[in-house]
Order: structure tokens, then sequence, then C-alpha cells
């Protein structure tokens, strides 16, 4: 079942040896040993896998690994480093929004993609566009603020 | 400040694990290597001054914390207290926590004390640790202490600047040897100080300022490791399979159901069944695939619809009556008018963000065990009773976890882990799944209250009463330290043991015949159960305070008094009043009719609503703005104004974030929080079956008003304003509507439901 399987996670090419219908988070995690895509429930309920795969926002932990093969893959790591950030991780650093922090992927890859379709979202927009993700600390506040300072429409 | 996560290696110099966690800038490493030549150290007791403060030979300086930041900044405000009384530079303090080696025990995460209790040791420590460092310049300066001044580390003669030393030069590599003055207690109630007093709050520089946190680049980068990134070499994957409907028992397991799955293999202890794999995967597909023969169901389960009912007539387990003053019932048979409620509150599931983790290394001399508990040092003990260790041969090493707000799955996980890893001869790592996070966590506790007040003619409270009955807080205890109080235990033979633990309301109304007391059930389930209940965030807060405070606001509408001017009434405190008076002014209070006569003739009716509390000496006031479709039954609570009123505040910014965290958290628990179970198993297992607030119903704002202190020793501010939500928000949609529900979550389907009835 086992088939050998070539990723371009994050700008790196990595090849790995995986049932391709293991979830791609699992892949990310255990074989690739990303750190911050996580499990948060397995079931696209929550966000915390959340990557973007050729742009677009996905649930890692659902996505079957063989189906993202020399697609691009980003995640939160790749989104922007300290010393090329993206504007998003310098919001979000200024507001402090995090606490735990477990669930910040999907909250940043979703407004990331959002910012670059929409760069001047309403509000209604950031929380119609942020809908079904959780965050079980309740930075919502702060999850607001730092994507309206991202898009430089903070009041 | 740093954040510091040392890696076994990093700091001991030995052992062959190698951890790969984050270490923010070079001051891991630096204590690593301090640690090492140093050597010597002292026993890490309390009454040792180097169990909490180490002055590195370049001046740095480690705080050893023995409590825990749970992502609210604790930790920082820690460093800033240790920086003020030692006279350094907040970047040259680094905080220590988490890890039984390194930290004595302070109790970790609870009650909100980090601060509290935790913050009046590490100040004592600190301010003896300059104590002793200017005797020292004084002696080698040859001027009195007095003449001796500090400026970030640097001791120098105050009429003569350039003679001067260095804590640095002064510490020359060496532990300090010292004694302090230690209460023998561990835990919350530890206090340890020296001979040196502590600075007044007005000689302050850093405490009082909002410096940020900077483990949140981590986190922003994705750079820190958490919990479920531990990976030990040698280490097991292990999934645990718990029984379908609660009560049950293995009676046979299946292996052959996974002989598909190369590597995966059964671990069976008595009633604890898991599946161990190299790769996680494996684990995982294995855990879904293994058939087990389980015990025909039992039903300890009431029909849910009927638990507030049975709770009503359950026998009492236990109960007390910790406030009674004057004759309550005698006031009531006299009473002009009596108004009478009663509320409920449902089952609640702590829901953390990602389900438990833990990582096990259990050996015959010895354990490592790395957890996202919050209570560390109590894991270490739980784990050596548990696999039979002495707890001195038992290190725990918090890693961040998931989210934590309580007594949560971590606990849990902690004990599973070390339990396979004793049955496997390997490292373990347990993560749960979803539906274990949510569906088997220690649950918030369910309970009914009654409440009765007598009013006189002039519409004055003459008696008040307040009874309060529901599971304990406590079926399991606070910490993971007695294998009983978790599913391993419980599934291997400790049998559970509740403590019977309620509570009444916390507010300083001066009634003249008053009364609070409570009583407790037991358990539904006298074993390993998923609805045994557990501390989470502000235990039983919640509940008693949306009873207690709906009840108030029930009260001044019948004597026909404004909310605000009603407990204004009965609260003479000045710290009492002054936080009721902001919260008012700050929202704009008007004195009108309630409920509100501009409600809205649309379909979106408009109301506010007040609460006020009080928690182990922090004082907040809630006033909630909410719009409630009439058609829809949707309550959005568009706005909160909170004034707050913990003494001294250490970090004002750093508060106001952990405020709003609280009351968009305690939000989501009034509107939509309810376990679903029914005769024998819990049906909240994911987001879906426990929903919590999603982004489009926060609020539109949260304004936080912070009255300091300075002259009143800092409480806690971790939880005390989740309590005081619910009634403001309830208070509010009666202000509204003109009904009053009295039956948490206050859903869509209630609202209408009461509406239509109304």
């Amino acid at each position: 079942m086992s088939e050998r399987i070539r990723l371009l996670v994050d700008g790196k090419p990595s090849e790995l040896d995986a049932d391709p219908a293991m979830p791609l988070l699992y892949a990310l995690r255990a074989d690739l040993g990303l750190a911050n895509p996580k499990f948060g429930c397995g079931l696209a309920q929550c966000g915390a896998c959340t990557v973007h795969v050729d742009g677009r926002p996905t649930r890692s932990c659902v996505t079957p690994v063989g189906t993202v093969r020399g697609k691009k893959i980003t995640t939160l790591a790749g989104l922007g480093t300290p010393d090329k950030p993206h504007p998003l991780q310098t919001a979000y650093i200024d507001e402090q929004v995090p606490q735990c922090g477990y669930c910040l992927s999907g909250w940043m890859m979703t407004a990331a993609a959002l910012l670059r379709d929409t760069p001047k979202p309403s509000d209604r927009q950031i929380r119609q566009a942020l809908g079904g993700l959780k965050c079980r600390c309740g930075t919502h506040m702060a999850i607001l603020r730092a994507v309206k300072r991202a898009a430089g429409t903070k009041a | 400040m740093t954040h510091a996560h040392l890696s076994r290696r990093a700091f001991l110099g030995t052992g062959a694990l190698v951890i790969g966690f984050m270490m923010a800038g070079t001051l891991g490493r630096a204590l690593g290597q301090a640690a090492e030549t140093l050597g010597g150290k002292p026993p890490l007791t309390p009454d040792e001054l180097d169990s909490w403060i180490a002055v590195l030979p370049d001046g740095r300086v480690t705080a050893f914390f023995g409590k825990m930041d749970m992502g609210q900044g604790v930790d920082v405000a820690i460093g800033q207290i240790v920086a003020d009384e030692l006279d350094v530079a907040f970047d040259r303090v680094a905080v220590m926590m988490g890890d039984t080696a390194f930290t004595c025990n302070q109790g970790g995460a609870s009650g909100s004390t980090g601060v509290q209790r935790g913050g009046v040791t590490l100040r004592a420590a600190a301010a003896e640790a300059r104590r002793i460092l200017l005797e020292r310049a004084a002696q080698k300066l040859s001027v009195p202490m007095t003449d001796l001044i500090v400026q970030d580390g640097i001791v120098a003669v105050a009429s003569d600047r350039r003679r001067r030393v260095s804590y640095g030069e002064l510490v020359d590599g060496q532990y300090f040897h010292h004694k302090l003055e230690w209460n023998k207690q561990y835990g919350n109630t530890l206090s340890a100080k020296g001979r040196a007093n502590p600075k007044k709050a007005s000689e302050y520089k850093i405490v009082g300022t909002s410096i940020p946190q900077k483990i949140v680049a981590d986190k922003i980068y994705g750079r820190l490791q958490y919990v479920t990134d531990v990976r030990v070499d040698g280490m097991l994957h292990a999934r645990v399979i718990r029984p379908p409907t609660a009560g049950c028992g293995p009676v046979a397991v299946d292996e052959s159901s996974i002989g598909a799955i190369s590597g995966a293999r059964v671990i069976r202890e008595r009633d604890l069944v898991a599946v161990v794999a190299e790769r996680e995967w494996d684990a995982v597909r294995a855990a879904t695939a293994l058939k087990v023969t389980w015990t025909s169901p039992c039903t300890p389960f009431p029909p849910m619809e009927t638990l507030h009912d049975h709770i009503r007539r359950a026998a009492a387990i236990g109960g007390a009556v910790p406030v009674s003053k004057g004759d309550v019932d005698a006031a009531l048979k006299t009473a002009h008018r009596v108004i009478e409620a009663e509320y409920e509150w449902p089952l609640q599931s702590h829901a953390s963000m990602g389900p438990a983790c833990a990582v096990a290394d259990v050996r015959a001399d010895g354990a490592t065990l790395w957890t996202g508990s919050q209570k560390p040092h109590y894991g270490r003990n739980g784990v050596a009773k548990l696999v039979g260790l002495p707890p001195e041969s038992v290190r725990a090493i918090w890693v961040p976890g998931p989210g934590s707000y309580g007594r949560n799955d971590a606990g849990d996980a902690a004990l599973d882990a070390a339990l396979l890893s004793k049955l496997t001869g390997k490292p373990v790592r347990v993560q749960y799944m979803r539906h274990e996070g949510t569906g088997w966590d220690p649950k918030g506790p369910a309970a009914v209250y009654r409440a009765r007040a007598g009013l006189d003619a002039q519409g004055t409270v003459v008696a008040y009463d307040f009874f309060g009955k529901g599971f304990s807080r406590q079926d399991v205890a606070t910490t993971e330290s007695d294998p009983k109080d978790t599913l391993a235990g419980q599934l291997t033979g400790f049998a559970p043991k509740p403590t019977v633990i309620f509570q009444v309301p916390a507010e300083a109304y001066d009634f003249a015949n008053k009364r609070c007391g409570w009583e407790c059930i037991a358990p539904l389930l006298d074993r390993a159960s998923p609805l045994r209940t557990g501390h989470l965030r502000d235990p039983l807060g919640p509940e008693t305070h949306f009873a207690s405070e709906s009840f108030i606001d029930e009260v001044a509408h019948a004597a026909g008094v404004d909310p605000v001017a009603f407990r204004l009434r009965y609260v003479s405190d000045p710290r009492h009043v002054a936080v009721i008076r902001a919260a008012a002014e700050k929202a704009g209070w008007n004195t009108r009719a309630y409920p509100n006569p501009r409600r809205g003739k649309g379909n979106v009716m408009v109301g506010r609503g007040v609460s006020y509390t009080e928690r182990n000496g922090t004082i907040v006031a809630v006033v909630a703005d909410v719009e409630v479709d009439r058609r829809s039954g949707r309550v959005w609570a568009k706005r909160f104004t909170v004034a707050h009123d913990c003494g001294l505040i250490i970090n004002p910014k750093g508060l106001e974030l952990t405020i709003e965290g609280n009351v968009v958290q305690a939000l989501s628990r009034t509107l939509y929080e309810e376990v679903v179970f029914d005769r024998d198993r819990v049906l909240s297992v994911d987001w879906t079956s426990y929903p919590i607030l999603e982004v489009q119903d926060a609020p539109e704002r949260i304004d936080v008003v912070l009255i300091n202190r300075p002259d009143v020793a800092s409480s806690g501010a971790g939880e005390p304003s989740t309590r005081t939500v619910p009634a403001a928000i309830a208070n509010a949609i009666f202000d509204a509507t003109g009904v009053r529900l009295r039956r948490v979550p206050i859903t869509p389907e209630r609202v209408r439901a009461a509406l239509a009835r109304a």
C-alpha cells in the first residue's frame, strides 16, 4: 500500500513512503517533522491543521497525502519568517493574539488567503471568512484586531 | 525576559535524550552552561534561595517558578516582579517553570494564584538575593549598604559611581547557599521568604508596564514545540480505546483484527486497552480497526432531559451552609413579598483546542514525563504511584499543550503514557483523538440553584436565601497526583474517591438576613466515567453566579429599582462600589425603566444587563449589551464593559487580554455549551456535537476598565471575570425581551420557546 510520495512543502522538496490515503497532516508532522500544523480534531471541524495547497486553505487532517503530489504546500512556518514576516505575523505579534496558540494555523492561514484575495475586508467579510475556525482560549477579539491591523483597516 | 524551555541535555549536559525544545534566544543555553559550571547546587527545597533565584556569572538571572503560565503571560509578570526587586533589566531575567528537576512545587496553574501566591515567594526570594548581593558589595567596596545604589545589576557607591561591582562579580559563579524561612508546605500555600523587605509599590519601575510575551513570536512563526511535538528515540505511538458505553469493561480483544497493520499491537492492563505502533498513523488506524467485545451496557445516566430533576431528587452526600446571618426563615415569613426562582446549569467540557498528549519514558530506575498538564509536579507524583517508583526518581517536564483551563484530559494522558511505557518497556507517546478529548475529559459540574428573597413594603430586601445543589466540582481531584483520579488508575484497580466540594456566591451584599448553602450529589457512575466532574475554569463560578446575579436582577426588578442602583444599595465596601460604578459609567449606564421600554419594534430587540462578583479578592463588574432576534432566537452579545480590580496590576496589557479571553470563553459557555448524553454514553464528542462560540458571534467590542490598587497585594485574574459574564448576558436578555432565561446554555431554541410562552 505504501508508495513513494514527493511533496513540496514551504519551498522544500521532500519524499516519503506512505499510504496515499494517509492524511497529509501525518506526513507533515510525523514524516517531515514539522510542528506547526496541529492535530485538533481530525474531522476538518476546527482548522488547527490548516495549510495552503496551491494557495488554498486546506484542512490537512482530512486531505489524503496522495492527492497533493506536486502541489505547493505552505505551512504557517512558510508564511513568513522573523526576517521577512507576513503582515499578519507582524500584526499578530503586535496584538499579542494567542494564548495557548494551538489554533493559530487555522486562523492565520485562512486570513492570509482572505487578505490576498480581499486586501481590505470589512468586519463582516473577515468574520465570514474565518467562520468555522475554533479558538478555545477566546482570543477572537485580538484575532479580529490583528487581521484589521494587517489589512491596514484597524480603527 | 526569556521563556526558558530547557532540554535535559542543555541543562544537565548528560543523558541520551535529545528533545528539540525551542530555546528562545541564547539564554537557555547560557543557563545550561551555567548549571554545569556552577556545580554543588544545594538540594531543590523551598528553604534554599538557590531553588528560586540564580545569578549567572554574566549578570543574567534565572527565576525558578513553581507555578505555570497557560498562555496569559504569568511568567512575564513573574519576570517583571523579579527584575524590579533585583534592580536588573527585564531582558536579563529568564523565568523557568514546569520542570520538576528545577522548580519547587508551588501548585502549578491553580485558582488564578500565579501572581497572587506564586509571585509572593518569587518576590521575597529576589529581594533576599538583592540584600545578600548588596551586603557583599558593601564589604567589597568598604561602604555601608545604605550608601549603595543598584542599576541593572551594577552596584555602585552613590557618592562615587566609579566605585562599582556587578552582580556577576559578586556571585562569582557560585550558588548563594542561603536558607530561607519556609512554611513547610508545598502547593498553592507554599511560602518562603528571607529577611529582606520587598520594595514598596511606589518603587516599582517594571511592574505596571505592558511588557509583551516573547513566546508569542515563536507561536506565530510556527516554531514553538508543543507537547504534541515531543519525540524521543525509540518511542511508540499509542492510542487508547475507551469503552463505547460508560461503565463497560473489555471481555475479549481480537488481536487479529489489526493483524493487517504491520507493527501495531494491543496492550491491555485490566480494563485499559490501547494499541501501540512505531508510526502514528498505524496506531490511529489500529485503534479504529481493533475489535473489542465489551460487557453489556449498563445505563448509568438519567435521561438527559431529566438531569436537573435527578439533581433535585438525588440524596445529598454532603453539604454546608457557609453563610448564615440573622433569621432568614422568620424574615421570609413576615416579608411583604417573596421572590423565588430556580436556575440550571449543564455539564460542560473543557473541549481543549486539541485532545491531550503526553510522552513518558518509564524505566526500572526512574521515569521522565513530558506533559501539557498545568500541574506537572502532581503529574510526577501520580506517575510515580502508578508505575511504582519513588517520586524523586520521576521527572516531569511541562511542554505547552493544546490549551488548559483546569483539570482537563492532560492529567489522564500523562498517566496513560506512563502505564503504557511501563508495559511496553519503551518511551510511549499517547495522543487522544477528538472524541476522547471532548467525550472523556472531566466535566464542569451541572447544578440547580434555588433562590428566595423577601421584600418589605418599601421594597427593601429583608431576607435572602440561596441554595445550590449539584455534582461536586471534584469527582476527580484537581490534580493527577493520585491514580484514583485518572482514567488509567480507575481502569486498573484504583477506585475513584470523590471529594465533596461545592460553592456559594462570592459578593458583598449586606442583607439583614442572609443564608447561602449547598449540597452535593453522588457521581452518576462509581467507576471511570465520561461524566465525572472536575475543575473547569473558575470551578462552579459561572454556575453559581449565573444563578445568584440573575436572581439579584430579578429582585431588583421586583423592587422596581434600577439594577445598578439596587446593587449599590446593598454593597458598602469601597472597592466593590468603585468597580460597579466604573463598569456602569464606562458602559454609559443611565437609569431608566427595566425591562427596556425602547427595546425595538422590529425583529431585533436590544437590552443591557449588569452583573458583579468577587473571587478571592478580585472584584469584577460586567455590563453586557445584547441583541435578541425575535424570529431566530439568536442572542448576540454585542458589547461587554468590564471593570476589574485585582489589586496591584503587574502588566496592564496582559491583564486586559486575559480578561478578554475570560469574557469570550464565558460567553461561549453561556450561549452554546452543553454536554449531550444518553443513558449510557456521552454524545458530545466533537465540535459539531459540542459547539462553542464562532467568530461570527464574537462581540463587536469589549471595553475593559482596569482599576489599579498599588497598595493592595495582587489577586488573581485568570478566572475571576469568567463568573461575572453569564448573568450579565441573561439580565440583558431580560431587559431586551422582558423574558427571563434561567437555564444555560441560552440557545436560540430556548429563547424562541421562552418568547413564545411570554
